[in-house]
């Protein structure tokens, strides 16, 4: 599903962020992507949704070349991506609902489609009925959850997560966990940026450490 | 199921499919279009500023060419006089000057001649000039007898003009001759430097509404660069991020428009009192022109179309540059 081959990533202020970059993830499979802050975890990740160029190698998505990729093609190729994000970037001033439509509708899915998909997507995450709150009337965990089930309502083939839980406690973030599971087990490659050590030792899943731009496999 | 039956059915999802696909581009659009006005009552200080200053803008343009059109109005009637006047000498008598009148009838070049008695000619000035009573107290006539003589179309040239001119001049009953023509050109003259003017500065105005519009519009995108950034981490491509922009760049041309066609017809509404009693004074019957229907219309679609431009340019520049965090 992904695919990194020698994948090296320079700024011209800070130098080398990430060196030598190799790793595969399977369909259907689930990694957690650990390290301290300034590691390179946010840029690995921002590589793969394409908001960043690499300097060399290849990175396949889908057998898709995306380090090498027009400008124009972009928006279709992230339709294959799930993104979440720590601070959840919701739009709050649209309702649970328009928000979680958001990328149905840049591609467009048709109304009933839409609807349909939506109330799946809710119902998955477990906040059916809550279509119509804005995002601000809602909690942090609800919040992140409305993030998931818009990173899923296209059905993506890989699910990007950066620092998930970052903002949830230790509760919440394994009702998040357990979710991704159950993603993982319908198929979906997922890829889980976190510093939070104590999940990555409870949910028991493959880990990709980065230490100063290097890959170190546990 | 046959083969043929099978790529039918295909091709029929297909169809259905492109169906589904266009129905939901035009729900966009319609969503779009609405949204966007809905968009420009959330912030009434703001986007009523904009308005107005694009409104006076292209308020003043199109003020000044309604302007020019009136005054081109007038000259246009005036067009059709190049007519000459040959004013008769003093000793000339009333026969003698229905003679000559007659004789002018029949020259080659004259289209229709009128005669004026010296008596005629005051009759007509006691009535419309308005010194009725103060001429009666005159003993003596002091308006001269006059031929108007209107040379047929086909004295179109300066030069056959100044030809006639000569030869009405050397007729021992004329005193001079005078051509309205002379004043006409000149006020045509003036009138073409006047419309390239309004030409000018329709230009100047145009781009100030084109900027304006632009600069506007860079800073709602600047506002909105948050929802710019999601949409984008969600797969939409420019095309669909810079389309309720757009759209809001289309209504604040179009209102502006409107309201600029409204403070034209406010000003002339307004003028239109007093230039009827100066037209009443002078004797005529000018009625003051207001925008046309189709004025109207070229001036709805400048605008607009004018704000999407510069809408677009600025889109198109800022959504390149515009990447998510």
């Amino acid at each position: 599903m992904l695919r990194f081959e020698h994948v090296s990533k320079r700024y011209p202020d800070t130098g080398e962020v990430l060196t030598e970059i190799n790793f595969d993830l399977a369909k259907g499979e689930m990694a957690f992507l650990t390290g301290r802050s300034g590691a390179g975890k946010s840029t690995l990740l921002k590589l793969i949704a394409m908001m960043e160029q690499c300097n060399r190698g290849t990175i396949m998505l889908d057998g898709q070349n995306v380090s090498r990729v027009s400008e124009h093609k972009i928006p279709y190729l992230r339709r294959n991506l799930g993104l979440i994000f720590q601070d959840y970037k919701l739009l709050n001033d649209r309702t649970v609902f328009d928000n979680v439509a958001l990328p149905l509708i840049v591609s467009g899915v048709n109304h009933q489609e839409i609807s349909r998909r939506v109330r799946a997507s809710l119902d998955k995450v477990g906040l059916l009925g809550k279509e119509k709150k804005y995002p601000v009337a809602l909690s942090g965990g609800e919040q992140q959850r409305v993030g998931i089930a818009r990173a899923i309502v296209s059905k993506p083939k890989l699910i990007l997560a950066d620092e998930p839980t970052g903002n949830l406690d230790p509760d919440l973030s394994n009702e998040i966990m357990l979710m991704f599971e159950e993603f993982k087990h319908a198929g979906t490659s997922l890829l889980i940026a976190t510093h939070d050590i104590e999940l990555v030792h409870r949910f028991a899943y493959r880990v990709l450490s980065l230490d100063k731009g290097h890959l170190i496999e546990a | 199921m046959s083969k043929s039956n099978a790529v039918h059915k295909h091709n029929q999802s297909f169809l259905a499919l492109i169906k589904e696909r266009f129905n939901a581009y035009l729900l966009n659009h319609a969503h779009g279009l609405f949204s966007s006005l809905g968009r420009l009552t959330r912030t009434p200080f703001t986007s009523a500023m904009t308005i107005l200053v694009l409104a006076i803008a292209i308020a003043l343009a199109g003020g000044f060419y309604n302007m020019v059109a009136n005054i081109q109005q007038l000259t246009g009637n005036l067009e059709a006089s190049n007519q000459m006047s040959l004013f008769l000498k003093d000793n000339i008598s009333e026969a003698m000057g229905q003679k000559l009148a007659d004789q002018l009838r029949q020259h080659p070049s004259s289209e229709t001649v009128r005669y004026i008695s010296k008596k005629q000619a005051m009759d007509e000035f006691k009535l419309n000039s308005g010194f009725g009573d103060a001429l009666s107290a005159l003993e003596t006539n002091p308006l001269p007898s006059v031929i108007l003589v209107q040379p047929k179309n086909a004295l179109e040239t300066d030069e056959d003009m100044q030809r006639l001119m000569r030869e009405f001049k050397q007729l021992p009953q004329v005193d001079f001759v005078q051509v309205d023509m002379k004043w006409v050109e000149r006020m045509q003259t003036i009138m073409s430097i006047a419309k390239r003017a309004v030409f000018l500065v329709s230009i100047l105005l145009g781009l100030a509404v084109t900027f304006i519009t632009g600069n506007t519009i860079r800073l709602e995108l600047y506002d909105r660069r948050h929802e710019v950034y999601i949409s984008k981490l969600v797969g939409a491509t420019n095309g669909f991020i810079q389309r309720p922009f757009l759209y809001s760049g289309f209504w604040l041309g179009f209102i502006s428009g409107f309201l600029a066609w409204l403070i034209i017809s406010g000003m002339f509404l307004l003028i239109e009192s007093p230039v009827e009693e100066l037209s009443i004074l002078y004797n005529g019957s000018f009625q003051l022109r207001y925008l046309g229907f189709f004025e109207f219309l070229i001036l709805m679609l400048s605008t607009s179309g004018l704000a999407v431009i510069g809408s677009l340019g600025v889109l198109h520049y800022q959504l390149r540059h515009l990447k998510p965090q």
